[in-house]
């Protein structure tokens, strides 16, 4: 039973978050985790996901947004099935990141924080995600992918494009 | 806490332990500039314009955050510390368009002044600045991003000070954006808007121009206003308002209001209604020409002459022909002291009657009775920001007393103070209660008879008897006690608990009130059994032979008591002087159709339509005098605006007696026997004027020489008026609140009247945050306010 009624969340969901709050001195502290986990089921930060968290944490909605604004990898909008998240950051960088960045914008035709048409593919240029010793790298959803080329990203694309991709959760 | 003592710019200074250094610095006359520092809010340091050089440390400092100690060395003015304010000028101005000729705040703005003395206005910046255009965020609210130097002090203002927390700030870095709380997602009209109590701190705290108000940006400058100390005429907490004015085409107007710089009883604080709601002046509806009702049953524009003649020659005709019985006067909550001891002299001296009476909001008369001739038991406004313990039984101050609350508020935050509070609904002001006590819905009584000690209360007091026995006991066990009552308790169960109050050591009592001199009302006697100063009407004392010949030895009518009498025809003329008591007490215009009656009011309210003279007055802002707020703290109203066609209700009332050939001087004491003594004003003796009339004031002997000098009725008050003894002149004129307490015996009271069941006849007004009565509704201010807010389906932040 969750602590909230008629939560918008799964049912595991909602259980996870009954406990999450028990889980720190002050409940706002399980406000970002919240955040994250609310955005990976519902694809997004919907207005009702703010909601529904300030109602969890006795926070007032304007809390919720405020943080929510300040990490850029929180969104308020729905990304695609495949939101491809390209680095840019300085090891990438001098690796040919901007060189992937731009393939990707062509290939896609869309630009950073865009989703295509289909709303299949949706590209982010991203700070560092810990791939360095690989550069030039990106991360799809969560799965990551290394060493990158053009070629190596048009096959990496078509293979999500084709239901092929792994979608990691 | 111990002195410390310090260096700072090469002088010795001492301060308390503790003392911040900005503020130690500031005491001794050393200002280090400051943009997110606000004095009385959480330390920010999100600026660092105040950085300062202390010896042994090895960075600069910043002087908001740092204490104070001992052996301190301190440098505020280096060519080091310069390069580093200009730094941060150059940061802060990253997205500022520095357009400071266009902009609101031109002229009395932080940044302009800091820009000017470190000269960082070419930056060497060379991305482009981020544009937003400016946003309306309520009926009073505007933000213009750009100008935003993210001091934070609205966000702290907000939430902090006013408990509301409708802004917050979003975005990071150079994006950092302030927010209001209901985003462009959820907004019926697709932008951003607040849902808050529109109160304008975050106006006043912001250092910039970058939040707005309605009422006043891009109408004027500083440097073209004049800039008026008075007392807001709404609600009973009586801030004190510096009125910006300036000349309009029929004489002067407000254009807006604040208390900047922190003087009077309310220190920066004023609510939507004290900061907006002055433009009720400007109305269209607003009358300006005395209104004399024809043969042909139409009101026509007459001039004052003609009038005050026809109103002198009717009132003269029933008095001398019915006896003083036969007329009606309904007094104000909102005119000054000196009008209502006027008014009231003018009933029973002039009209000869004592059918006087007034909207009463609290019941006064019971509250000084219970006093019972104490003294130094009631609290001042204060004392609610100081007080260590406060128990605040019923009322709904965030509405209805909003200074109250800010206090409460600030005491809590500041002071660590422990509320109490009871009351039968949730009100706002228990989130920062020590307990909240729910009380039954009629229980107040039974709350006020357990307080006291009588257990078997208990079960009509409150719903979960233990709580309130754990109650019972945190209360009687505070020290100190601040005890502040509703005005919905009167009668029997406000005597107990003032009784109650009265009963702890060291506690303090006080009854808030609606309307700004709601007290000075009950004060100067608009009562038809109670003289000023509670004096009972058995037992005149001087007033029986300073009044003259037409005081009557009775008691009179009450209001309601004047209606009936009106029905019945025994009513021969009513004067009502700035009340609206047939909306306030829904009384059927037919009562009145064999009654001459005459309004005094700014508008043609549902009371002035049905007037046979109308004559147009001034309002609180328009006038001299003074006002006692629910406290019993008396402060001077001086005349900021003007407006031409009306007169003060002093003035009215004077003519009045002068057309009904009464000699003035014995209504209104002016020129008796004093001569003004001018000295001299040129050569050796110059100052010898200036001296001379600081002692003469001082004395309460300023020449009075005008019959139309408020201060000559004052004298009266200070020499008649039980409890208005004490009142020292000077501190009245420098702008000072002064404490006065009703001076009562109560057994002198009950023995002589006999009547111990006063009909209760108190109707609290109930105005919220955006209603003000009458008056109310002639700002379009708070009409948008409150149309905004009586909409609106779900609880808002504010709640
Ligand atoms: S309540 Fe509204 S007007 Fe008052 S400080 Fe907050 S945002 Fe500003
Ligand atoms: S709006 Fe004004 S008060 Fe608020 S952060 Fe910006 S500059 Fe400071
Ligand atoms: S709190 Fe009362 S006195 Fe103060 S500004 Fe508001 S209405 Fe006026
Ligand atoms: S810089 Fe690209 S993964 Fe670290
Ligand atoms: S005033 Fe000290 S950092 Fe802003």
């Amino acid at each position: 039973m969750s602590a909230v009624t008629n939560t918008i969340f799964s049912p595991e969901l909602a259980a996870r978050f009954d406990k999450l709050v028990t889980l720190y001195p002050v409940k706002r502290s399980a406000l970002i985790p919240m955040l994250l986990y609310a955005q990976d089921e519902v694809g997004y930060v919907s207005d009702a996901v703010v909601h529904e968290i300030a109602q969890r944490l006795d926070l007032f909605e304007l809390d919720v947004r405020n943080v929510l604004s300040y990490y850029s990898m929180l969104r308020t909008k729905p990304a695609g099935k495949y939101n491809v998240q390209v680095c840019t950051n300085i090891s990438c960088m001098l690796r040919g990141g901007y060189e992937i960045l731009d393939h990707c914008k062509a290939k896609l035709g869309i630009g950073h924080k865009e989703v295509t048409a289909d709303k299949l593919f949706s590209l982010e240029e991203v700070e560092c995600i810990g791939a360095c010793c690989w550069a030039p790298a990106m991360q799809v959803n969560y799965d990551f992918h290394e060493d990158l080329t053009p070629a190596k990203v048009d096959q990496i694309l078509d293979d999500y494009a084709a239901g092929r991709g792994k979608d990691v959760k | 806490m111990p002195d410390v003592n310090f260096i700072v710019d090469g002088k010795q200074l001492t301060a308390p332990a503790g003392t911040l250094l900005i503020d130690a610095c500031k005491a001794a006359g050393i200002e280090i500039p400051a943009f997110c520092y606000y004095p009385g809010l959480s330390l920010q340091a999100a600026c660092r314009m105040c950085v300062v050089r202390i010896e042994k440390m090895p960075k600069l400092q910043t002087a908001c955050t740092t204490p104070v100690a001992e052996g301190m060395v301190v440098q505020t003015e280096t060519p080091e510390i310069a390069q580093a304010r200009k730094a941060t000028i150059q940061l802060l101005l990253g997205n500022h368009p520095l357009d400071c000729p266009v902009c609101d705040a031109g002229g009395e703005c932080e940044l302009q002044d800091m820009t000017f003395k470190y000269g960082a206005a070419e930056s060497f910046y060379t991305e482009p600045k981020n544009h937003r255009e400016e946003q309306k965020w309520s009926p009073a609210v505007y933000f213009d991003r750009p100008r935003c130097i993210l001091c934070y002090r609205c966000v702290r203002m907000c939430g902090e000070g006013m408990d509301v927390f409708a802004l917050g700030i979003q975005n990071r870095g150079s994006s950092a954006v302030i927010a209001p709380n209901i985003p462009a997602s959820e907004s019926p009209t697709g932008m951003q808007q607040l849902d808050c109590e529109e109160c304008g701190m975050c106006i006043d705290a912001c250092p910039v121009g970058a939040l707005t108000s309605d009422s006043y940006r891009y109408k004027t400058r500083p440097w073209e206003m004049n800039h008026v100390g008075t007392v807001c005429t709404h609600c009973g907490d009586g801030c004190k308002t510096t009125l910006g004015v300036r000349r309009s085409a029929d004489g002067m107007e407000i254009v807006r209001g604040d208390n900047r710089d922190r003087s009077g009883i309310n220190n920066d604080f004023l609510c939507a209604k004290g900061r907006f709601a002055f433009d009720f002046a400007n109305h269209e509806e607003r009358l300006t020409q005395p209104l004399v009702r024809q043969a042909d049953g139409k009101l026509k524009p007459v001039s004052w002459e003609e009038a005050l003649t026809v109103v002198g020659k009717k009132f003269k005709e029933v008095r001398d022909s019915r006896g003083g019985h036969g007329l009606g006067v309904i007094g104000s909550n909102r005119i000054t002291n000196e009008e209502a001891y006027l008014l009231q002299k003018f009933a029973r001296s002039v009209l000869g009657t004592a059918n006087i009476d007034h909207h009463r909001t609290a019941d006064y008369t019971t509250f000084a009775r219970a006093l019972n001739g104490t003294s130094g038991k009631t609290a001042s406004q204060r004392d609610t920001a100081t007080a260590k313990a406060v128990l605040l039984i019923g009322g709904d101050p965030t509405n209805q007393n909003p200074l109250t609350a800010w206090n409460l508020r600030t005491d809590v935050r500041l002071n660590k103070a422990r509320i109490y509070v009871a009351n039968h609904a949730p009100i706002k002001l228990r989130r920062q209660a020590k307990a909240f006590l729910q009380v039954t819905d009629l229980g107040y009584g039974s709350l006020a008879a357990y307080l006291g000690g009588d257990d078997a209360a208990a079960q009509a007091a409150a719903v979960d008897v233990n709580a309130l026995a754990a109650f019972r006991d945190a209360v009687k066990g505070e020290e100190n006690l601040l005890v502040l009552i509703g005005n919905e308790l009167r009668g029997t169960d406000l005597e107990k608990l003032v009784q109650f109050a009265l009963s702890l050591p060291n506690a303090k009592v006080a009854l808030l009130s609606d309307y700004v001199n709601s007290r000075g009302a009950a004060d100067m006697g608009l009562l038809p059994d109670l003289l000023p100063g509670y004096t009972p009407w058995m037992q005149p004392k001087e007033f029986a032979t300073e009044y003259g010949d037409h005081f009557p030895a009775a008691k009179g009518l009450d209001l309601l008591q004047q209606f009936d009498a009106a029905a019945s025809g025994e009513l021969g003329a009513l004067y009502v002087v700035g009340a609206n008591p047939v909306a306030r007490y829904s009384i059927d215009p037919a009562t009145l159709k064999n009654t001459f009656l005459v309004v005094q009011d700014m508008y043609l309210t549902e009371t002035a339509v049905l007037a046979d003279v109308v004559l147009p007055a001034a309002n609180l802002y328009e006038k001299s005098g003074s006002v006692t707020n629910s406290y019993g703290d008396l402060q001077l109203v001086r005349k900021a605006a003007d407006k031409a066609g009306v007169r003060s209700d002093f003035e009215i009332i004077v003519r009045i007696a002068d057309k009904m050939d009464h000699k003035v001087q014995s209504l209104v004491p002016f020129g008796n026997g004093l001569r003004a003594d001018f000295g001299q004003t040129r050569g050796a003796q110059s100052g010898e004027a200036d001296r001379h009339a600081v002692w003469l004031a001082a004395n309460n002997m300023e020449p009075k020489l005008s019959p139309f000098d408020p201060f000559a009725i004052l004298d009266e008050i200070h020499r008649l008026v039980p409890g208005y003894g004490s009142l020292l002149r000077l501190q009245l004129l420098s702008g000072n609140d002064q404490h006065v307490e009703p001076v009562v015996n109560k057994n002198e009271l009950v023995q002589i009247d006999g009547d111990t069941n006063r009909r209760d006849l108190v109707l609290p007004a109930n105005d919220t945050l955006f209603t003000s009565g009458t008056l109310g509704r002639y700002s379009e201010k708070l009409t948008q306010l409150h149309g905004k807010y009586s909409q609106e389906a779900t609880p808002t932040a504010a709640d």
